[in-house]
């Protein structure tokens, strides 16, 4: 094709420069929504300058040209053809309606989630069993590798004054270990899965190795009173973490699902692992709390019953959260849809 | 160079932190302690997201450095997958100084670390759109080519891009050339030209390779 380039060029440059500003525009607000006469002229310009960019592509003439059109093009298809709606974040919303249905929409991958730390306790529970020298090997933990009867013992003579003068930090702590052990939890999916796997077992194993060896030792209610006021909470998060960490796996896998593109799976999963993940960050902040503040304290400062029943109402309430909420707002979408 | 920009950031906000510990540290030691392992957990993990969410793709390194994260298919990039990307830098950083990532770049043919394989995005270059010196690179002599006007536009055709910029490179850098070498680079561009197009004798007789060359560059870059 021959064609006058400097007299195209100068024809062409006004659109160019209009379709430049007008992605200026989105770029600056991610939001931003054209009326529909803005969103035609878009589209046109989009087209137009599409269609220069081929006219001159097979020019040597302008290379610099040739890469300023396809970045300009390139820019508009991906606001184009991006996510048509993108809604303003609603923190409460996404806490009582989001988190709770993705939750239950990507039920199956908790669900592996739990049977891997189910089935590392019980791995944990038959090797103290078995080998009880294999209590540090299990538990490379230094508070954990005494007897517990010792421990308990240390604890009520303590009363809770270990840790005088630093719960905020001890608490701070705590947040942010466990959240980073979610986020790792949910990161190890990269590996198809494999490592999500290994970590969520790894932590069963020492779960059930701790609770054997208390249950053992006649230690039942201290283990219950010290654990479940902030484990009913800080358990199922990195339970969350591994279960995002399976959505990953499953979009990089695709199992049932190889109609599209890894891209588009993973492009489409994507939400889902977001809030399941900000979910578990959530959780955590408030386990850190719990541990700090009211799960150090033991008898007779804070009686068992106390703590036992403060962990059951807490569990109760995460079960009837994850299971019930956002329900109604689910079925109101479903009769609409 | 980038990332390493985007760490004296993150020391730089550490270093703040730690003076706001130090001014609240004598009012309540154990407030002041947790706030800096708060804010410090924070801004490692927020920083990148904040930035690329509002950025549009880019952290203060990548802006100077003129990279973008775009999402693979070349589709609008969505807050989520900058989320992902960044939260993944834990994976990324093992065992220690991003080397799992870095070796996960190097396997990959788009330069993905795990971050991007997990969010499906991709770090690019933004081109700069930059016109050389021409007048600078051409000189003002006349140009016998241009008056065959048809023949020019299929030369602009013929060339490619590749080659184009060769020739406009070794006018820019002629002078650096050895006699010998810039002799033999201007006559196997001016061969290689002659072949593409069969200009009139009456307009090439005269004209030297480095000339022929010259003039040649003119019509792909300036002249219509």
């Amino acid at each position: 094709m021959l064609i006058d380039l400097p007299r195209f060029v100068n024809a062409e440059r006004p659109h160019w420069q209009a379709l430049e500003a007008i992605l200026k525009r989105f770029e600056n607000d991610p939001d931003l929504r054209l009326p529909i006469d803005e969103a035609q002229r878009f589209h046109y310009l989009y087209q137009r300058t599409g269609s220069a960019l081929s006219r001159i592509s097979t020019f040597a003439s302008e290379p610099e040209l040739k890469q300023y059109l396809e970045w300009l093009v390139s820019r508009a298809y991906s606001i184009i053809h991006g996510q048509a709606e993108r809604r303003r974040f609603h923190p409460w919303r996404w806490f009582t309606v989001t988190l709770p249905t993705t939750f239950r929409r990507r039920i199956q991958a908790f669900q592996m989630s739990l049977a891997l730390t189910v089935l590392g306790a019980l791995f944990g529970v038959i090797a103290l069993a078995i080998d009880p020298e294999a209590k540090s090997a299990l538990m490379p933990f230094s508070h954990l590798t005494g007897r517990p009867s010792e421990r308990v013992a240390q604890e009520n003579a303590d009363r809770g004054k270990r840790l005088e003068g630093r719960k905020t930090t001890f608490s701070a702590s705590l947040m942010t270990h466990n959240t980073k052990v979610a986020i790792f939890t949910m990161g190890l999916g990269i590996s198809y899965g494999l490592g999500t796997i290994v970590l969520l077992f790894y932590n069963g194993v020492i779960l059930g190795a701790v609770a054997f060896d208390y249950v053992m030792d006649g230690q039942t209610i201290f283990l219950l009173g010290w654990l479940l006021p902030h484990g009913v909470i800080e358990i199922p998060a990195i339970l969350l973490g591994g279960q995002a960490g399976f959505i990953i796996a499953h979009a990089l896998i695709g199992w049932g699902d190889r109609r599209i593109t890894r891209a588009q799976r993973i492009r489409e999963a994507a939400p889902d692992i977001v809030t399941i993940i900000a979910g578990a960050g959530v959780f955590l902040i408030w386990a850190g709390i719990v541990e700090a503040f009211f799960s150090q304290y033991h008898e007779p400062v804070v009686p068992y019953g106390i703590k036992i029943a403060f962990g059951c109402v807490e569990f109760a309430g995460l079960i009837f959260f994850l299971w019930k909420g956002g329900a109604n707002s689910e079925q109101n979408n479903s009769s609409k849809a | 160079m980038a990332m390493l920009t985007d760490l004296l950031v993150i020391s730089a906000a550490n270093r703040i932190i730690g003076l706001i510990r130090d001014v609240f540290v004598a009012l309540d030691p154990d407030t002041a302690q947790a706030v800096e392992v708060l804010l410090y957990f924070l801004v490692m993990v927020l920083y990148a997201i904040l930035c690329e969410l509002l950025l549009n793709g880019q952290t203060l390194g990548k802006r100077i450095f003129k990279l973008r994260v775009v999402d693979a298919s070349g589709l609008r990039l969505e807050p989520s997958q900058v989320i992902i990307r960044n939260l993944l830098r834990l994976v990324d950083g093992l065992p220690m100084f991003y080397l799992l990532g870095g070796i996960t770049c190097l396997l990959n043919t788009r330069m993905q670390r795990l971050g991007d394989i997990a969010a499906s995005t991709v770090v690019v270059r933004i081109p700069e759109v930059s016109h050389p010196d021409l007048d600078n690179v051409l000189g003002s002599k006349y140009n016998s080519l241009l008056e065959h006007r048809h023949l020019c536009a299929r030369l602009r055709q013929r060339v490619t891009p590749e080659v184009a910029a060769i020739a406009l490179e070794a006018l820019t850098r002629r002078d650096r050339l050895d006699p010998v070498a810039r002799l033999k680079v201007f006559a196997g561009l001016a061969a290689h030209f002659r072949e593409l197009v069969d200009f009139p004798a009456a307009a090439t007789e005269s004209l030297g390779d480095e000339q022929y060359v010259r003039n040649v560059v003119e019509i792909l870059y300036r002249a219509g």
